[in-house]
């Protein structure tokens, strides 16, 4: 029977012609990789492969290069919003999506970002929040929740030594270059089908100049949070999500 | 038809950039190099020849952004000043390992730290050494006219785009702020994007269509290809070596001494030759006008006439470290310069030369 | 009535065996394999083949798209 099901004229989902066949670096269970598939998706919807050009940061997502069939341009960290500034005034035809973690955008790139958002360049910053430095090894991030244990905070986040979570979408909103700001996440079917109607609208109204599009998703680190990806999920929702909503922020 | 105009360095250096077909500017304002940015804005481009000028939040930014710019093939630059220099550090690092042509000016002052704003040649080390992490040189060319700040900055963009490596114009404060005569070269369009992808298509991050996708990037996790990547880079600096070495003599023909400066001090130090020699001490003047690459050969070459060479410098010491490396033990090398922010007279060069080689 | 009957094919060699697409099936159609892959995980697979109907919440969730999801509407008749 399933033989008989599985014929290329019954296809009902299959991964997106601008994801390479490059198998993923990432831990399992990762939200990039679920990031980077409906980006992909998006891209291919909006027939804007040989538009887009992505910028990719340091920390975790540094490869995702290898993982999108367009062309893309590799920054420092932190300065992928500085980047993408430069690429789309240079270019102001192309479509310029920045891609960046919290340690990236939040803290050390907050300048950025911050002066990026301000100007209202028309560009697409994806941000992917989990709370954590993944790459150098589970560190405390800005957006570390309180009492959330890193290897920089082994004993869990405290206020009157490390400050508070930095809620970055807020301040984002807040900014009268950003024309739409929102936070999603990517861990249920109905978070994936969500998040990429999100992302769709963010690089339609980026693209089409109306400001700065600015797109976090609340993810997941199961490696630096030392859970297995189905806990990271579960951890997520009861840990992150009351304190980063879910939810436009700002759509004019 | 060539134009002439009086005009200060800062200011040549925006005309001279619309006028060579630069697609784009980021800076950031710092003394004594604010004029290039506030004449670009007066000048508005954007309207004339569709060049970009944008001020950015810092000098990170500004290096970053002509990352970005560069990284699609396209001409861009940013100026600043010794301070601004060291955050651009960088940027300099990624756009030399990302292989990305672009212009930086630095029209430098005193440092270390804050310093002064007054004119200084000590951001040699910087601007010839790397002045960033890694195996890398950036092209680097010393104007000593507000002349030479025009025309180099069309010959920094070839060079850069020649040798896919960012390039810098290292004058200083006195090149920047002074006014002279130049003659604006005519005007040369900036490239179409059927030439941008003709010139830079096989690399620049352009927008894939019908190609396999470009990607801009400094990172190789892979030690043996990074190695291969640095061995690369160091063929393609020493073809720089080969071929790309300028610099100008001034009556060394007979000359037994040599003053070895470059910048304003190779003007401070013109003066000083014609001061010796008019006491009969036959002494000429070598004026390297690439720093890096250096004219070592010929330094070399001419040392084998000479009794001693006087390196000036508006810094401590520290061109006279490729002169020393050029000739070896064979004669005395001796530094001379003021430095922060102080300018040396012709006639204390003299003195100087005096006092090293006794004559 | 028509019956909406569904297939997955998994890469299973680039299949990482997170489990996410496992909790996120609405028909406990996914489990992972007791066998490992060239990379030494344990990769999903249908293990009710017979409850999938193609509903893709397994493949919009995988987060390394190694999942193909095939769909056919069936008549009644014919599924007896």
């Amino acid at each position: 029977m399933v033989a008989e099901i599985i014929k290329p004229e019954n296809i009902a989902y299959a991964k997106s012609k601008v994801l390479t066949d490059a198998p993923m670096h990432y831990c399992p269970g990762c939200s990039h990789g679920t990031v980077h598939k409906i980006l992909a998706e998006v891209i291919e919807d909006l027939g804007i492969q040989d538009k887009t050009i992505g910028i990719t940061p340091v920390g975790c997502a540094v490869l995702l290069y290898s993982y999108l069939d367009i062309d893309w341009v590799e920054a420092a960290h932190g300065r992928a919003p500085a980047v993408a500034t430069g690429i789309k005034r240079a270019n102001p035809d192309m479509h310029v999506l920045a891609y960046q973690g919290d340690g990236d955008l939040a803290a050390i790139g907050t300048g950025e970002i911050i002066h990026a958002c301000n100007r209202g360049e028309n560009i697409t910053v994806i941000f992917i929040n989990n709370g954590i430095y993944g790459m150098t090894g589970g560190q405390m991030a800005p957006t570390t929740l309180v009492g959330m244990k890193t290897a920089t905070t082994p004993q869990g986040r405290q206020v009157d030594i490390n400050g508070y979570p930095f809620k970055v979408s807020e301040i984002m909103a807040q900014l009268p270059g950003t024309s739409y700001v929102t936070r999603q996440a990517v861990h249920t079917p109905g978070a994936v089908r969500q998040a990429k109607k999100a992302l769709k609208k963010a690089v339609e109204k980026a693209y089409a100049g109306k400001g700065t599009s600015f797109v976090e998703f609340v993810a997941t680190c199961s490696s630096g949070w030392k859970l297995s990806p189905t806990e990271a999920n579960r951890w997520m929702t009861e840990n992150m999500l009351p304190f980063y909503p879910l939810g436009d922020l700002k759509d004019n | 038809m060539s134009e002439l105009r009086l005009m200060k360095g800062n200011e040549v250096i925006a005309e001279a950039a619309i006028r060579c077909g630069c697609d784009a500017y980021f800076g950031y304002p710092i003394t004594p190099q604010s004029e290039v940015m506030e004449t670009l804005m007066e000048l508005r481009p954007w309207e004339t020849t569709g060049m970009v000028a944008l001020q950015a939040e810092s000098e990170v930014a500004s290096i970053n952004m002509v990352y970005g710019a560069a990284s699609t093939g396209k001409r861009a630059m940013t100026s600043s000043s010794s301070p601004g220099i060291s955050l651009m550090a960088e940027g300099l690092s990624y756009l030399a390992g990302a292989e990305l042509p672009c212009l930086v000016v630095n029209v430098s002052r005193g440092g270390p730290g804050l310093g002064t704003i007054q004119p200084s040649q000590a951001d040699y080390f910087m601007a010839t050494k790397g002045g960033g992490h890694g195996d890398f040189h950036l092209i680097v060319l010393a104007p000593s006219s507000v002349q030479e700040m025009h025309d180099f900055v069309f010959l920094a963009f070839d060079l850069a785009f020649k040798y896919r490596n960012p390039a810098m114009i290292l004058a200083d404060g006195v090149i920047g702020q002074m006014m002279e005569k130049v003659k604006l070269l005519d005007p040369r369009p900036r490239r179409t994007r059927e030439e941008v992808l003709r010139d830079t298509g096989s690399w620049a991050a352009t927008g894939k269509s019908n190609r396999p996708r470009n990607i801009i990037t400094s990172v190789e996790l892979d030690p043996a290809k990074h190695e291969k990547f640095n061995q690369k880079l160091q063929v393609k600096y020493a073809e720089m070596r080969e071929k790309e070495v300028r610099y100008e003599e001034l009556l060394c023909d007979d000359a037994e001494y040599l003053i070895a400066a470059y910048g304003i001090s190779a003007r401070i130090g013109q003066k000083a030759v014609e001061l010796l020699r008019a006491e009969g001490v036959k002494v000429g003047l070598f004026r390297p006008i690439t720093l890096y690459p250096f004219p070592t050969v010929q330094v070399a070459a001419r040392a084998k006439q000479l009794k001693g060479i006087l390196c000036v410098e508006l810094s401590a010491g520290q061109m006279i470290e490729d002169v020393r490396l050029s000739v070896g033990s064979s004669l005395p090398v001796a530094h001379f310069g003021r430095n922060g922010g102080v300018i040396h007279s012709p006639n204390e060069v003299v003195e100087a030369m005096r006092q090293v080689f006794e004559f | 009535m028509a019956k909406i009957r569904g297939a997955i094919v998994v890469d299973t060699e680039k299949c990482k065996g997170c489990e996410v697409c496992v909790v996120s099936c609405p028909f406990g159609v996914i489990a992972l394999a007791q066998e490992v892959n060239g990379k030494g995980y344990r990769y999903a697979y249908m293990h009710q083949p017979d409850a999938c109907t193609g509903c893709i919440s397994c493949a919009l969730v995988c987060p390394d798209s190694v999942i193909t999801v095939y769909k056919v509407k069936i008549a009644a008749a014919a599924s007896e």
